[in-house]
Formats: structure tokens, sequence, C-alpha cells
């Protein structure tokens, strides 16, 4: 396993931009090792991202990667996937590239059913631009634009991609690496579009921001602040008020667009008799 | 007395906006320029001015925004850099078209792609047909004395024109300098009372703002926006004068730098202008008659005075930070050469592209310029039209 990682990356570019104790490198990790598992090939995955600090992940893969603008990585690999449906497209955005300017293309593209895994790593605030808060920030909380706390009400960002018309909804996160590993293989293997969220963590402008101490503290917030889905159903909103609701939240299994786009144009090459 | 501090160029035009006090500010982050809103959204937190501040979710927004409460009356600013330019551009014209004078910080960084967070002009190049007043700055004193003054110029009733002004990112926005800034009294006087024309919010006069506009009357639209930029270039200049009287710094269109009995002439923007003075310096002990124009405002073009300032020159290179991929030049050449055009035996004119990217541009480089221009002056005559500097090719 370990030399099938190397193979994935692209040593050339690294040290990576990712700052001591960020959760994106757990995500990462939890891709590239569901990737290994379902021995994909190399050459048939395509990772596409926005901008942002997630999004510079493709940079340090090797496999064909497309770093795009802020916010349209779903419309790129939307492209992609109608011209070569047979490529596994896979989208890596944050929770501002993702949720706020690309927003709009997420619910489409969950709405159209289309079959892109997309896992956004979310770690609830905008990190390369040093930590404004993002619509994923939680309420109250502290950021470089919200000095005496948010007073905007955060993205439940499942509920949105499940109400939009996705496939598969998932949230774990970072630490619970094998759970997040277990629902990117479950999104990846879906028909139809799959969304995963991974609650990560930004020690640098999030954690000390909102004085949550270091990666390890911060693990250890996410840890005591999980709740599963089946233990959330039996909990009051009270109960469940700054918990983290993890595992499979939605599962569907309506058509897929390339699949729908394909057979249009079979029924259109009957009527016109070709 | 104004006051003496050290200001990054990003923290110089938050002073200014938290001495301007706009109404409403909307923004989103992108480098270099997050920092210009971020310490502004500080100072909206800690109570220092009454603006409200809105964070939305992309510069598409943040302009349409700033469009919407200037729409409303209100004086409204935002603040961006490259892609986040180029993601407004839709509502960027619209805001000179419906003549509201937003004044937006722009902190030059090149355009996407290749993805680069460096500074070029290729942003702001890019708009320079958009119907915004742009204006160039060498250091964090200007950007911050341009700020102030593009809030008088943009509301002009003789203009109503948005205006961008501009700072080279990183190498202005991110590098700290001494400068001077003004009391806070001393602003207030100098933007006074923001008096809108036909504002959304007078509901007793009430309007419509933006609506279809067909071949029956747009040209006479378009004709007298074309009009206000025309007036503008008065209204700069008056601006300046009263600004000199406040401050002691004069700025005009351009400035002249040792450019009177010159032979040979650089037109540069931004922070390398501050690079070739130098290079001006050493050559004028030299014995090299060389001189420098630094272009401040890009629109309105001077045309008319450019060519007076730069006719008695017999060699002259324009430094572009940008390409404009025509297959000739940059875009300030072509604007330049243009208006060198019909001058009686017009010097020679060559174009060099340079820090692109951010691609660092040292004295070294500006002396090279300045030996071909040499070589052309006493030829006569160029060799070629464009180089590109410190280019591997």
């Amino acid at each position: 396993m370990a030399n099938k990682f190397e193979e994935y990356l692209r040593p050339q570019f690294m040290p990576h931009i990712w700052c001591p104790g960020c959760g994106h490198g757990i995500t990462l990790n939890a891709l590239l090792r569901t990737i290994a598992k379902l021995e994909l090939d190399k050459d048939k995955v395509c990772v596409v991202s926005g901008i942002g600090c997630a999004s510079r992940a493709p940079g340090y893969l090797d496999f064909n990667t497309l770093h795009t603008t802020h916010g349209r990585a779903i419309p790129f690999a939307t492209g992609i996937k109608l011209a070569k449906p047979e490529l596994e497209v896979i989208v890596v955005t944050g929770d501002g590239d993702g949720a706020a300017i690309g927003g709009n293309h997420l619910i489409h593209a969950a709405r159209r059913n289309i079959g892109l895994t997309v896992v956004m790593f979310n770690n609830s605030i905008y990190g390369m631009t040093s930590g404004q808060y993002s619509p994923m920030t939680p309420s109250g909380k502290s950021a470089t634009t919200a000095p005496y706390g948010n007073i905007e009400r955060d993205f439940d960002v499942c509920k949105l991609v499940q109400a939009s018309g996705a496939n598969y909804v998932a949230r774990a996160t970072v630490a619970q690496p094998r759970q997040l590993s277990t629902y990117i293989e479950r999104a990846i293997n879906t028909k139809g579009f799959a969304f995963v969220e991974a609650q990560g963590m930004c020690p640098t402008y999030y954690g000390r921001r909102n004085k949550l101490g270091g990666p390890v503290e911060m693990l250890d917030v996410l840890k005591k602040n999980t709740v599963t889905v089946q233990a959330a159903a039996k909990l009051s909103p009270e109960e469940l008020k700054g918990k983290i609701i993890t595992g499979e939240l939605y599962q569907a299994n309506d058509p897929e667009y390339c699949d729908l786009y394909d057979n249009l144009i079979k029924q259109a090459q009957e009527v016109a008799g070709k | 007395m104004s006051i003496r501090v050290a200001k990054t160029g990003n923290e110089a035009v938050a002073e200014a906006m938290r001495q301007m006090r706009p109404d409403v500010v909307a923004a989103y982050p992108i480098t270099p320029q997050t920092e210009i809103v971020q310490i502004f959204s500080g100072f909206v937190a800690d109570g220092l001015v009454d603006t409200e501040m809105v964070t939305v979710e992309s510069e598409h927004s943040a302009m349409s925004a700033t469009v919407g409460a200037a729409a409303a009356g209100a004086r409204a600013m935002t603040a961006t850099s490259a892609n986040g330019l180029a993601l407004m551009w839709e509502i960027v014209y619209i805001a000179a078209s419906m003549r509201l004078p937003i004044v937006m910080p722009v902190v030059n960084r090149a355009l996407s792609g290749p993805i680069n967070i460096h500074c070029d002009h290729s942003d702001t190049m890019g708009a320079r047909d958009s119907g915004w007043i742009q204006i160039f700055s060498e250091n964090a004193q200007e950007a911050y004395d341009n700020t102030l003054q593009a809030l008088r110029i943009a509301e002009n009733p003789n203009v109503l024109l948005p205006a961008m002004v501009t700072m080279d990112g990183f190498i202005i926005s991110h590098a700290m300098e001494v400068m001077e800034i003004l009391e806070d009294e001393k602003v207030r006087e100098w933007v006074g009372e923001y008096v809108p024309e036909n504002p959304l919010l007078d509901v007793d006069n009430p309007v419509t703002i933006g609506p279809l506009d067909l071949y029956d009357w747009n040209m006479e639209h378009k004709r007298q926006q074309a009009e206000a930029m025309v007036q503008s270039k008065a209204v700069i200049l008056k601006v300046a004068e009263d600004y000199a009287k406040l401050t002691g710094r004069r700025y005009g269109l351009f400035e002249e730098y040792m450019l009177e009995d010159a032979e040979v002439a650089v037109v540069v923007l931004g922070s390398t202008a501050g690079t070739a003075k130098v290079v001006v310096n050493e050559l004028r002990k030299q014995g090299v008659k060389a001189g420098l124009l630094k272009l401040r405002v890009f629109r309105p073009f001077p045309a008319e005075e450019i060519a007076a300032a730069l006719k008695h020159v017999k060699a002259i290179a324009v430094m572009d930070r940008s390409d404009s991929f025509n297959a000739i030049s940059g875009p300030v050449f072509a604007e330049v050469r243009s208006a060198m055009y019909g001058v009686q035996s017009a010097p020679a004119i060559v174009d060099y592209i340079y820090g692109i990217g951010g691609r660092d541009v040292t004295p070294e480089h500006i002396r090279k310029v300045y030996d071909d221009l040499a070589n052309i002056a006493a030829r006569g005559k160029a060799d070629r039209i464009l180089t590109y500097l410190g280019v591997r090719e």
C-alpha cells in the first residue's frame, strides 16, 4: 500500500502548502487509500479542484488533474464527465470554494445527479486568505472578518446536497479517517452525484482565533462533538446543538445524468431512423 | 499637520477607507487584496466607522451589492485583485454605465492562467475599456492619496463615473514604508457630504435604474458616458490642485521626471517608476540625458498631454506590465504610440513587456532599456517594436 501511495503523488511538488496540524492531509490520505483499495487505473482518475487550501491537493497528485478557478471545479468536472463518462471524476473543494462562491454549481450538479464524487474539505474558514469566515463557519465563532463572532448561520451542506437531489451524502470528520475512507469508497462506487463532507480543522486560523488549542486538542474536540446519525435520531434538537452528525446521511438510486443523456441520444437516433 | 506613519499599501488604503467612512462596503477575499477589507472589517467591528459591511459569497456579488448600495444613494466601496475583478466583469461595466461613483482599490495581480498571485497589470488593463477611471500608484503614499482623490473625482457632477485606484500586488500592498496620512477631520472635510443624484432611496421622487435601453436611446446614453470621461480630465487636475493645497503633495495626469531636456525617455506605470527613477539619477550623473514619464491616470488617457511632454525626445520606451496579445505590443504602448501619431518628426518608440506574473524587474533591466534607447536615438530608428524584458526564450 505504501508504494501505491508514492505512485499517486508528485513528490517534485513537495513540500505541500498545508500548515502543520492541518486536517487536509488526513482527508487526502483517506482519498488516496480509497483509490488504492479500489485499484482504480491511475489514468482513469481525474481530480478537479477550485481555489483555496483544499484545492491545492491535485497539484500533488499524479492522476489527470485540473486546478481551476475559484468555485468552478464542479462545472469543469461536469464537462469532463460528459465528454469522458468512463473517467472517475473526483472534485476536491473546500467550504469557501464549494459552498460560497461555487454553491450554485454544487446544488445544480446534485440536481442533475451527474456521476461526480465531490469531497468537501471543510475547515470552517477561508484558510488560504488567512481566516475570513465562510458560509460554514459555525455561528458565534470568531474570524478575521468577525472579530466579535459570526452572526450568520452556517450551512448544513449535507442537507443542502441531499435536498438538491444527490444519490449519496455522507459526513465524517478527520478524527475518523477510516469512516472517511469508507464513505469516499461508497461515493466513488455510487452511480450519480455523490458527496462526502470531511469535517476538518484549521489550527492556524480557525483554531488559534477560537482558542481551540493545537491540532491534538482540535482532534479531541471533533471526537467529542461527533454524534452518529443513528444516535442523533434519538436526541432532541437541544442535545444536538453544536454536534457534528456523521455517517451515511442519504442514499438513493435515481438515474444518473450521463446515462439519461445517452438514452436521449439513442431515442433521437431511433426517431431519425439511424 | 499630517501624521507620519509606517504602513503597507494595504494598510494605507484601509486607513483611507476608514477616514472616508463609506456607507457600505461589500467584499470577498482574494490575495493580495484581502487585507484591505479585512483590516477595514476590524474598523467596522470596533465601531470606528458606521459602515454596513457585507461579506458576500463572490466578487460578482461584491460588485453587485456595491452597485445596489450606490444606486440607493450610498457611498459604496469594494476592493479586489485579478480573478476577483474578472469575476466582477459584468457588473464592472454596469457600474460605469449606471454612472455610479464607486471607488474601488485594485491590488494588481496577474490574471489567470497560469494561476499566479504576483503582480502584473493584466487585471486592470483588461478593464481599461469598462468605463472606469483608472489611477495607478507608485507607492503606498500614492495609493492613499489617489484613493482620497478618486472619491472627489468620481462624485463630481460632471463626471459621475466609478474609479479604480491600483497598486502593485505585494510590491506595494505588502511592503511597509514611511508615509503621511491626514487627520481624520481633514479627510472628513475633504470627502464632504455626498449628495447622490436620483438615488433610489428618495422615495418621493421614484426613479428606475437599469431598465432596458435599446436602439432608441442606448447610443445617446453611451455618448454621455464617453463625454463624462472626457470631462473627467479637468476634474482630475482640479482635484489634484485642491489636494496639493491640503497636503503639499502635487499630482497630475502623469509625472515628468527629468523629462524637460531628456533625449531618451521611459514611460512606465506603478512601482517600477521608483526603480526607473534610480536608474535615471545614475544615468544623469554619467551625462546621459535620460528622463521618465510616470503615467498616473490611464483612463481617461491623456493623449495630447503625453504627446506634448514627449515630442522633443529622440527615443521612447514604453514599459508594459501586461501583454495585449494583439501580436504587436502591450496595451500602454498602443495608446502612447497612437498619442504620438501626428507629432512632427515624432520620436522613435518601442515597447518592453516586463514583470509578467511578478517577474522581478531590477535597475539592470531598466538600464538595458535606456542603453537600447541611446542606440535607437543615435541611429534614428529601431529594429523592432517589441522586446520581452528578462524572459528566457
